[in-house]
């Protein structure tokens, strides 16, 4: 393992003070915990938006804080979902009175914490909503399972309640902004390399040369599929069809496109599968309207990317194009 | 078997001892079917519970158990550490009053603790989780208890994991995958119930 990491152990804690280093007019470490939130909070009379889960996927989430995207980000250990106190610590430091909004990744660890803390702050007498993103389309959706993972699609549901929050929606509205952007996120995500924990020391699968996997997770998890390495336009093509299998799509819909990379793949390879993902599209009578390219889920250092599609209507667009000061995502 | 405060104490040490020894194996194991963490939570969680049983004192098992309850809820994360931190909290809720702890207390504490689990969790017996070696030692505790026979069924219903597909947790997403490999929550959960069957045992 070669990383540039002082003790594997403290990998979070440093970061996070690195992170608030960078920003010091803008984010703020609660003391004795590793919840970021924006140093203005609580914004008197604004639903707060709260995120979080295990870190090792930078930006997320920490650099979506900012007016008009989240308030606060719980960060876990090295992908491991964060504890109840510690989303708890999040909620009680943004609420202005306002409610609570959580954007939640459909792992049974986020799960199961955040919905813990919320029972503690109903308790304490703040009020708290959620929604869960469930947007990779490479996990078999089912009543009976866990069902499908949370991946890069959540940016955009921070995107999309975060603008709305900021717009003075209610707690209900953001929720039912939420949804719809939920319902409306569909992504698909491949690896040529896995990644490694630092505390861990070595890497959770591995590829030969030759190989990709389709279908992995942010976590170094394996995927649904290896199969030989094929050409940027094969890969785009698979991705997309995969993705377009799930959600209905009619002549002149309209999407915003996500091409993420998961921490080691440059932007030109980003690029070149963008390119084809764009043409696939138009083929298919889908309009662009916005397209994001850059790192935004990332799984520490692995090679490989996740297309997202998010299907808009008027209320979504307006939504998207509004003023975001995230760091990550300024708009 | 009679169990006070100090065992429960003793049980976390040795509970603690195995996860520190076995924190690669368990991180392996979850490298197969999950995400590699299993054995770094629980080894920084349990280091956390005896730092901390050491440095109070306890009158009863019931007020060390919510101790480690807690303790496990705030330091281990991911899935385990509300999981097993649920269990610790109804087993030491349903504890409470109970001094020394006998076999059947301790049975009935075992119910409530899995029935915290499974609600928690949304999760059934035969999913590969922790739950299939918790039901099997649950139903253990009555009169022909013994440690012996507590490390056997632990030990087996840790094996039996292997064949079972996932339908819980991260190793879901891997389907038929997750067939021919140990349940890492389900190890740890052998971990727990081994160095129990110790602590009955006495000695070391
Ligand atoms: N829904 C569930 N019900 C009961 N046990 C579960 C459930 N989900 C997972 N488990 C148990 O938890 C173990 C995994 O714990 P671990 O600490 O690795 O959590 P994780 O799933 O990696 O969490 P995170 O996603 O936050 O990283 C599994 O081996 C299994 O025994
Ligand atoms: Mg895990």
């Amino acid at each position: 393992m070669k990383k540039i990491v002082n003790d594997p152990e403290s990998v979070v804690e440093d970061m996070l003070d690195g992170l608030i280093s960078a920003h010091p007019d803008s984010l703020q470490k609660l003391p004795d915990t590793t919840v970021i939130t924006r140093k203005d909070a609580p914004i008197t009379n604004k639903v707060s938006l709260v995120s979080g889960g295990g870190s090792g996927h930078e930006p997320a989430h920490a650099g979506y804080i900012g007016n008009g995207m989240l308030d606060a980000a719980v960060c876990g250990e090295m992908f491991t979902s964060p504890t109840p106190d510690q989303v708890l610590e999040a909620i009680k430091a943004v609420d202005g009175g306002a409610g609570v909004f959580l954007v939640i990744k459909n792992y049974t660890g986020d799960v199961m914490n955040f919905d813990m803390a919320a029972e503690l702050a109903e308790a304490e007498g703040i009020q708290v909503e959620k929604v869960v993103v469930n947007d990779d389309v490479a996990v078999e959706d089912s009543s009976f399972t866990t069902g499908r993972r949370g991946i890069a699609g959540t940016i955009f549901v921070h995107k999309i309640a975060g603008a709305k929050a900021a717009a003075g929606a209610s707690l209900e509205e953001v929720r039912s902004s939420a949804e719809k952007a939920v319902a409306n996120v569909r992504s698909m995500g491949m690896a040529l390399t896995p990644c490694t924990v630092p505390a861990a020391g070595r890497p959770s699968f591995t590829l030969d040369e030759n190989e990709m996997e389709i279908g992995t997770g942010i976590h170094g998890e394996p995927g649904i599929e290896r199969k030989p390495v094929a050409a940027a336009d094969a890969i785009a093509e698979e991705l997309i069809n995969k993705i377009l299998e799930d959600i209905e799509f009619n002549q002149g819909d309209e999407a915003a496109v996500m091409i993420n990379g998961m921490g080691a793949t440059p932007e030109m390879e980003l690029y070149i599968l963008n390119k084809k993902v764009n043409q696939l599209l138009k083929e298919r009578g889908i309009s662009t309207y916005k397209t994001f390219v850059g790192n935004y889920m990332t799984s520490l250092e692995m090679a490989g990317c996740s297309v997202t599609l998010l299907k808009l209507d008027k209320e979504l667009k307006s939504l998207l194009d509004a003023e975001s000061s995230a760091p990550a995502f300024r708009v | 078997m009679e169990l006070n405060a100090q065992d429960i104490i003793t049980w976390m040490h040795k509970t603690n001892e195995r996860l520190q020894n076995n924190k690669d194996y368990l991180t392996t194991l979850d490298q197969a079917i999950g995400d590699g963490d299993h054995g770094i939570n629980m080894a920084r969680g349990f280091k956390e519970v005896v730092n901390k049983l050491d440095n109070e004192n306890y009158e009863t098992a019931s007020d060390a158990l919510r101790d480690t309850a807690m303790t496990v809820m705030s330091k281990v994360g991911g899935a385990s550490g509300p999981l097993y931190g649920t269990a610790f909290l109804k087993l030491a809720t349903s504890l409470k009053g109970i001094d020394p702890v006998d076999e059947s207390s301790f049975k009935t504490g075992l119910e409530e603790a899995l029935a915290g689990v499974k609600q928690r969790g949304k999760s059934d017996q035969g999913e590969k989780t922790l739950i299939d070696v918790w039901i099997p030692v649950m139903e253990l505790f009555d009169n022909n208890f013994s440690p012996e026979k507590l490390t056997d069924t632990a030990e087996k219903a840790m094996e039996n994991t292997k064949d079972m597909k996932a339908t819980k947790g991260r190793a879901s997403y891997l389907g038929d995958r997750s067939i021919g490999h140990l349940d890492p929550g389900s190890v740890s959960s052998f971990y727990l119930f081994t160095s129990l069957a110790d602590t009955v045992k006495g000695g070391e």
